[in-house]
């Protein structure tokens, strides 16, 4: 049984279809990348998925329970789910620490020695101690970044959505953030991301999909996807990235 | 982790330049200049505003009865004494004002079907008590809820002036509340409901947080407000300031005691003001504007 299930999943806003029949299957461990041009509906995807937008129609199954269904608890859904976002959302008046801290303390119940000894500890391992008492304003972008993975890390998702994760950052600070997911990788974390990042995707997808006005045009392995697309439009859209440079 | 590229060279120390001099020394006298016409114009301003006033033809008898140096300290300890009553107002008000408005705001976003009648109480309350007149609010509970004679109503006109006062700047704090929430970016509530937080967490650690601090500023612009508006009170008796002045012209057919109960709030509603100021230029530096 996949870990995710995305079934025939449509989104509409203001009588426009962002989402036209999505499906899609996320095996445990395995990592998905969601390509395609701005507004071909990644990133509603991935707010479908944690709930943060209802769908339309369709059905999405987490562990094989339907989150899809008006009576399930959302927050409860939520815990098992880590989401990034392309703007850190971090929370400003919060130190490093009580941002990656006030979940599992709060949702989860953890105590509070507990929860700070296991934020310390990710915090070391993805090269920011000595920034626990910082505020978010004192920290760059990739670092911004990086205690925003850490804080959804921090309630040990069963799955975790990366929406453009490296996009509003310079290229120097990209390399680090990057650095983080392929390390979550390894690490065996189930992921679904979307990106901008063509080598990085290749390089750590499992699986791409490439969606163009709401439609999963075409899916496969990085290197069947990127070396012999078979849709035209797939073929155009890859033809634009590597002349805007980006691969 | 990240590979911080060493500075480049320089051309070495800076030496300023001949060119660096002269801009800076225009820049003086220019500065130099503006600062004599502010002066002079100043002067010229309050030498007529002065002349204007003193040459009217009613002043003989207003500079009597404003400036009257002996009522002015014969009834000041009265006044004095009143204005005692004024902060105390004050400074319960204050305190109940920042409950009340803080729980209607907090109502008006309740989206619990179950608790829809709180949430249109709380949106009727912010109507009704924004809309009447604040002396006539006063007036309302000063007479109107003693004629009740129900038990436990308070029958203190200090009180009930307190009441009074609450219930209007309760509507216009809850405002101040609102706007305040509904600043707070709504990715930020998104980032926390995706950590599992519920709504009344989300709000408790997240939001409401952040929006107390950005309303600090027009917070305390209502409170140097309510401060003046303690001497509406006066309308229904308490002897505050106002009421201890007007008890002493009555007598001496001298104005110089609401001159007096003037300087007193004065001296209590500018300090505030600056602060107010103060702290509206401090969130301005951090925003990096």
């Amino acid at each position: 049984m996949s870990l995710l299930s995305i079934d025939g999943v449509w989104k509409h806003f203001h009588g426009q279809s962002v989402l036209r029949g999505i499906d899609l299957e996320v095996d445990a461990h395995e990592v998905v990348s969601l390509i395609g041009a701005s507004g071909s509906g990644k990133s509603t995807l991935l707010r479908c998925v944690n709930l943060l937008e209802t769908v339309d129609d369709g059905v999405i199954l987490l562990d094989g329970e339907d989150i899809t269904d008006p009576r399930i608890d959302v927050d409860d859904v939520r815990k098992r789910i880590g989401i990034v976002f392309q703007s850190f959302n971090l929370f400003p008046h919060m130190t490093v620490l009580d941002n990656i801290t006030l979940a599992p303390r709060q949702v989860h119940r953890v105590a509070k020695a507990q929860a700070e000894e296991q934020a310390h500890e990710l915090l070391v391992r993805f090269g920011l101690e000595g920034k626990a008492r910082a505020f978010p304003d004192q920290l760059s972008g990739g670092q911004q970044q990086r205690v925003a993975i850490i804080r959804a890390l921090a309630t040990q998702p069963r799955l975790m959505l990366l929406d453009e994760v490296t996009s509003a950052l310079d290229p120097q600070l990209v390399v680090e953030v990057l650095a983080i997911i392929r390390e979550l990788k390894d690490s065996g974390m189930t992921m679904v991301l979307t990106t901008h990042e063509m080598s990085f995707c290749r390089d750590i997808s499992d699986t791409v999909c490439f969606l163009d006005g709401g439609v999963l045009v075409e899916k496969g392995p990085p290197e069947q996807l990127f070396d012999a697309p078979e849709h035209p439009r797939t073929k155009e859209f890859l033809r634009s990235v590597v002349h805007s440079g980006r691969f | 982790m990240s590979d911080r590229i060493s500075p480049v060279e320089g051309p070495g120390d800076w030496v300023k330049s001949e060119r660096q001099h002269e801009r800076e020394r225009l820049r003086r006298s220019h500065g130099r200049r503006s600062a004599s016409i502010a002066t002079v114009s100043t002067v010229v301003f309050l030498v007529l505003v002065v002349w204007g006033v003193t040459s009217s033809p009613g002043w003989p008898r207003v500079a009597a009865t404003f400036l009257d140096g002996e009522e002015f300290v014969h009834a000041l300890p009265d006044v004095l004494s009143g204005f005692v009553l004024n902060i105390k107002m004050f400074l319960i008000t204050e305190v109940l004002v920042l409950a009340v408005g803080l729980l209607v705001a907090l109502a008006r976003g309740i989206r619990t079907p179950a608790f829809f009648p709180i949430r249109a109480l709380a949106t009727l309350y912010t109507d009704i008590f924004r809309g009447v007149p604040t002396i006539l609010l006063i007036l309302l509970v000063g007479f109107g809820l003693p004629a009740l004679r129900l038990q436990g109503i308070p029958t203190d006109l200090a009180t009930l002036g307190i009441i009074a006062l609450t219930l209007s700047y309760g509507a216009y704090v809850a405002e101040v509340f609102r706007s305040g929430i509904e600043s707070i970016h709504p990715s930020q509530v998104a980032a926390a409901r995706s950590l599992g937080l519920s709504h009344a967490k989300t709000m408790r650690f997240v939001v409401l947080p952040q929006a107390t601090r950005r309303v600090v500023p027009p917070l305390l612009n209502d409170f140097v407000s309510l401060q003046k508006d303690t001497a509406l009170v006066a309308v229904i008796g308490p002897l505050e300031a106002l009421r201890m002045a007007q008890i002493h012209v009555a007598h001496s057919f001298k104005y110089s005691p609401y001159l007096a109960s003037a300087l007193l709030f004065l001296l209590l509603t500018i300090p505030l003001a600056r602060f107010t100021d103060h702290l509206a230029a401090r969130t301005r530096r951090r925003r990096g504007a």
